[in-house]
């Protein structure tokens, strides 16, 4: 009888594997779909006469931002207007790719000297240091004093799930608070990664900005370590962040409490137009010398989209822990996917090394922030002079590349019945994926939505 | 918190003076570990055995709460597992200021990471290989560690059709926008063809959920996380041995696992009855994890007929077979030959599950490319699959890159690239069967001893199983500078026939004169 090796798990009895199973659904799972699902676990499996061993697997929802996208390309309307996903848009309503990165991308594909090896398990070396001191600083004390690990992810998601998987296994405390609203993956993702997903109060529809009272309280009553979420800049879905002042506040009772952030910086750049403005929430956390975590994304502010590329940063004490801490990314990552993607990460790399790059790059960056500020203004006004009623300053008020409405999912789905607009029903416009050409016809949409429920 | 910091002082008076850091001061730089802290002294002065204090109502209703008991678990986990380095860094003199010995305020100047109680994990056991030889300066050093093909001259190698794919792509000026999360549906099309053959029923009726992934570890991993989500208790079969992270992603999908018997180190070959015997004994509904060809680590593949058998048993059981195909093409050299084993089991009518790589036979490594196929009796099956498996992916990763997927997808849908493509396949697995002779050859005229090293030539595909162990490993990277994996394992991807006389001494070495 041979005596082979078994897992870990191997020993517990089946019946306690399902329970635990079961158990791991219902904590994890929001969505009706998964709990039905698990509702008829076989027991043998068959796949004779016509029988699938899958039968008790149901059909998932489409995701509710990305399934936008695949209802929209459903829709054979002329007028049809894709606001959901936030993916930058030009005046014509085109997609973008920078030139900067067209740029790197002929320099890289035409270097003959190039090859497609495994990256090592933490990624290209050279862009993980270059994406620390694009968010940290250069002259980050953190980065000269070695005590930042970075490890090349994909992208937003990718560098939270990491961080999150990280935070579960080796951190105390396995609770982290989102902000209510945020961007819909955030407590899927942290939710499968082990942790336990709690909400702090941010946004007041009242006033349709911060509700920063709440946000005070909420932390403040918060276990001691808990994790954190926060929005670098540009809070997805409500555009609106924190002034200076408050993101001091927050600091102060952050660490006062050892709460530890977690910074989610998807619009570096893509906020106010300038790289260093949009990473002052992180580095002011940084800067005083305490522990953080930051996921960065290059799809939106270098348009790499589909690229998947980002980075998970770890600010820690010491050289020696931010060394160690390292060592257990690996152990995530390498179950996970092995090693990260190689082309996107190149592109970075060749830009933010290149001095002439990186300012051609900040200028393209200023235009398409430019751009959508400039959207704000054309749609604000365009309600105004068609008397809708409310008050619609939020618009101009919030920043990055969404606007929080304010309409509710009945007005959403009228909206896009009546005008083919497709856009989340929380309410949330990608304004990235609007043009002086069809504000006109978004304004009418609002109009009618909101002068119908009236 | 005064009861607690009293109680502290006790604690630390009587372990001595080395736990001497009482309280320390907080700034609000990071305050509140101060609690944490004192409980740990409490545990450490505790589990050392120290007499106990009298605990007064706040401490002990802190101690009643489950968070409480979890941080000593944990701290008592961080112990047994520390080395001295951990414990000496928590009670260094930097990292603790004691102060004056004041009720737990706010004003704590903590300079303890949260982290500190991290132990520094071993280095990849496959991939730390090619970091140890990066290292090495001798001049004769050999790599022979990870799987990444390289030429004749050693050099890696991209094959000429990625290039001018690349190049293509470049031209048209495509976009970079998000994949849907499935991926690349011109990929996703390409690849599900090229394993089962565009006429296969299979496709025809559209009965395969396929889904773009992460090369090959990736594509698994989300077959593991639906293996336990949909069919909680079961268990996968590996075989012993297999290739290295298999193990990681089940246990970090928590999918329960057990060994097949496959490797018998007598024969230097397959352990068909042990193999047939253990999926035999297996519970019912079962998944069966094989390698579709070329055997990862021992190059050791069944024959057309013990597949036969093998696809019996797995119909017996109610098995559901699940194949790793990593070297479509490079094993033989022939794409469809290389598939017939996934195609043998299709032809039953069965359900499986299948994760490709493009990494070797694309030389797309760094790429990211693979694909996870579910073969499902009815294509509604197929996409109610597909679509759970959508609900994986996206909080791992929300979808896939694009740039992998349109290389395959331009080199497979274009005629002249594909053949092209065939023909680098070809050149590649013909170098590996060529120094796989050289080096049998090498090996046969330098032993004296008898050995039948005739298993070289049988094995396939890009690793040999030696028959190595690990000291005998070790004089190989110790003494003669050849790095490979501990199991014995040695890539011939990573060989020259330059080199193979050198590796055969190195061999004859270590097998004779270690044990």
């Amino acid at each position: 009888m041979h005596s082979g090796k078994t897992s870990p798990f191997s020993s517990f009895s089946p019946a306690d594997r399902r329970l635990s199973a079961l158990y791991r659904h219902l904590e994890g799972s929001s969505s009706i779909a998964a709990m039905d699902s698990i509702a008829a676990a076989p027991t043998s499996a068959s796949s004779a006469a016509g029988a699938s061993v899958f039968d008790h697997v149901v059909r998932g929802p489409e995701d509710p931002i990305l399934g936008v996208t695949v209802a929209y390309n459903k829709d054979q309307s002329p007028v049809k207007l894709n606001l959901g996903v936030g993916a930058y848009r030009t005046e014509e309503g085109k997609p973008l790719v920078l030139n900067v990165v067209r740029r790197a991308e002929q320099m890289l594909v035409n270097d003959n000297s190039r090859v497609k090896e495994y990256l090592p398990i933490v990624g290209l070396a050279d862009f993980n240091k270059l994406s620390a001191k694009l968010i940290l600083g250069a002259d980050s004390p953190a980065i000269q004093e070695n005590r930042v690990t970075t490890v090349q992810c994909l992208s937003g998601t990718g560098s939270l799930r990491v961080g999150a998987e990280f935070l579960a296994r080796h951190y105390h405390e396995h609770t982290i608070y989102i902000p209510q609203p945020t961007w819909g993956n955030h407590p899927k993702v942290f939710g499968f990664a082990g942790l336990s997903v709690k909400s702090y109060r941010y946004y007041d529809p009242a006033t349709r900005g911060l509700d920063f009272q709440g946000l005070l309280e909420d932390l403040g009553s918060a276990p001691s370590g808990a994790i954190v979420l926060l929005h670098a800049c540009a809070h997805n879905p409500t555009g609106v962040d924190p002034t200076p002042q408050q993101w001091e506040q927050i600091r102060q009772l952050m660490r006062s409490k050892a709460l530890l952030p977690f910074f989610d910086s998807a619009y570096q750049g893509f906020a106010s137009g300038n790289l260093d403005a949009d990473a002052q929430s992180v580095r002011i956390f940084v800067n005083d010398g305490g522990e953080c975590l930051v996921a960065q994304s290059y799809a939106k502010n270098l348009g790499l989209y589909g690229e998947r590329v980002g980075a998970l940063s770890i600010v820690c004490r010491t050289a020696d822990v931010a060394g160690r801490v390292e060592s257990q990314l690996k152990l995530v990552i390498r179950p996970m996917y092995s090693n990260p993607p190689l082309h996107g990460a190149s592109i970075v790399a060749t830009i933010l090394k290149d001095r002439n790059m990186f300012q051609e790059w900040t200028i393209e960056l200023k235009a398409m922030a430019d751009r959508i500020i400039t959207m704000r203004q054309k749609l604000f006004d365009a309600l105004c002079s068609r008397g809708t009623p409310g008050d619609w300053s939020h618009i101009i008020k919030q920043i990055g590349m969404f606007t929080f409405t304010g309409l509710n999912s009945e007005q959403v789905a009228f909206m896009t019945k009546e005008y083919h607009i497709y856009m989340t029903s929380d309410g949330r416009i990608s304004m990235a994926g609007l043009s002086s050409k069809t504000v006109p016809h978004l304004a009418d949409a609002i109009h009618a939505a909101v002068k119908r429920a009236a | 918190m005064a009861v607690v910091a009293s109680f502290g002082v006790h604690g630390c008076g009587g372990a001595g003076a080395s736990h001497r850091g009482g309280a320390q001061t907080e700034t609000v730089t990071d305050g509140g570990l101060s609690m944490r802290w004192y409980r740990m002294m409490w545990c450490r002065w505790w589990l050392h055995g120290g007499g106990i204090c009298l605990m007064m109502s706040e401490a002990w209703s802190e101690i009643q709460s489950v968070r409480w008991w979890v941080s000593i678990f944990n701290l008592v986990k961080a112990n047994s597992m520390l080395g001295t380095s951990n414990h000496s860094t928590f009670l260094a003199k930097d990292s603790i200021r004691a102060k004056s010995f004041t009720r737990a305020s706010m004003n704590v100047a903590v300079k303890v990471s949260r982290f500190n109680d991290i132990t520094m994990a071993p280095p990849d056991p496959i991939l730390g290989v090619s970091e140890a030889f990066r290292a090495d300066t001798h001049e004769m050093k050999l790599n022979l560690g990870v799987g990444a093909y390289r030429t004749e001259d050693l050099q890696p190698y991209v094959l000429s059709v990625v290039k001018k794919a690349e190049t293509l792509m470049l031209d048209r000026g495509e976009n970079k926008e998000y994949l849907p999360i499935e991926g690349l549906d011109a990929f996703n099309k390409a690849t599900a063809e090229l394993l089962f053959g565009a006429d296969n029923a299979v496709i025809q009726q559209q009965r395969v959920a396929t889904v773009q992934g992460l090369s090959g570890t990736g594509s698994l991993r989300l077959a593991a996380v639906l293996i336990e989500r949909y069919f909680p208790g079961s268990k996968v079969l590996i075989s012993s041995p297999t290739w290295g992270n298999h193990k990681n992603i089940f246990n970090d999908a928590r999918v329960p696992w057990s060994e097949y018997r496959y490797y018998d180190p007598k024969t230097v070959g397959l352990d068909f009855d042990g193999m047939i015997a253990d999926i035999k004994a297996a519970p019912e509904g079962s998944f069966v994890l094989l390698h579709g060809c070329a055997h990862n680590p021992t190059g050791i593949d069944p024959t057309s007929e013990q597949w036969e058998t093998i696809a019996d048993v797995i119909q017996e059981k109610n098995h559901i077979p699940f194949f790793d195909v990593a070297y479509q093409g490079f094993a033989s050299g022939s794409l469809d030959e290389d598939a017939s084993s996934v195609r043998l089991f299709a032809a039953r009518g069965m359900e499986l599950l299948i994760a490709q790589s493009y990494s070797k036979n694309l030389g797309l490594y760094a790429e990211r490319i693979g694909a996870i196929n579910i073969v499902c009796s009815s294509s509604d099956a197929a996409q109610r699959v597909k679509s759970q498996l959508k609900r994986i992916a996206r909080p791992m990763y929300s979808n896939p890159p694009i740039h992998g997927a349109r290389i395959v997808a331009n080199v497979v849908g274009n005629p002249d690239l594909f053949n092209e493509w065939k023909e680098e396949m070809e050149l590649m697995a013909g170098r590996i069967k060529s120094v796989r002779k050289k080096l049998y050859d090498s090996l046969s005229a330098k032993d004296n001893s008898g050995k039948d090293w005739s298993f070289i030539l049988k094995q396939i595909g890009m690793f040999s199983f030696t028959g190595l162990n690990k000291a005998q490993s070790d004089n190989m990277t110790n003494k003669w500078h050849v790095y490979m994996t501990k199991d014995g394992r040695i890539s011939l991807a990573g060989l020259s026939s330059a080199k193979c006389e050198y590796l055969a001494d190195a061999i004859i070495d270590s097998y004779h004169n270690i044990s």
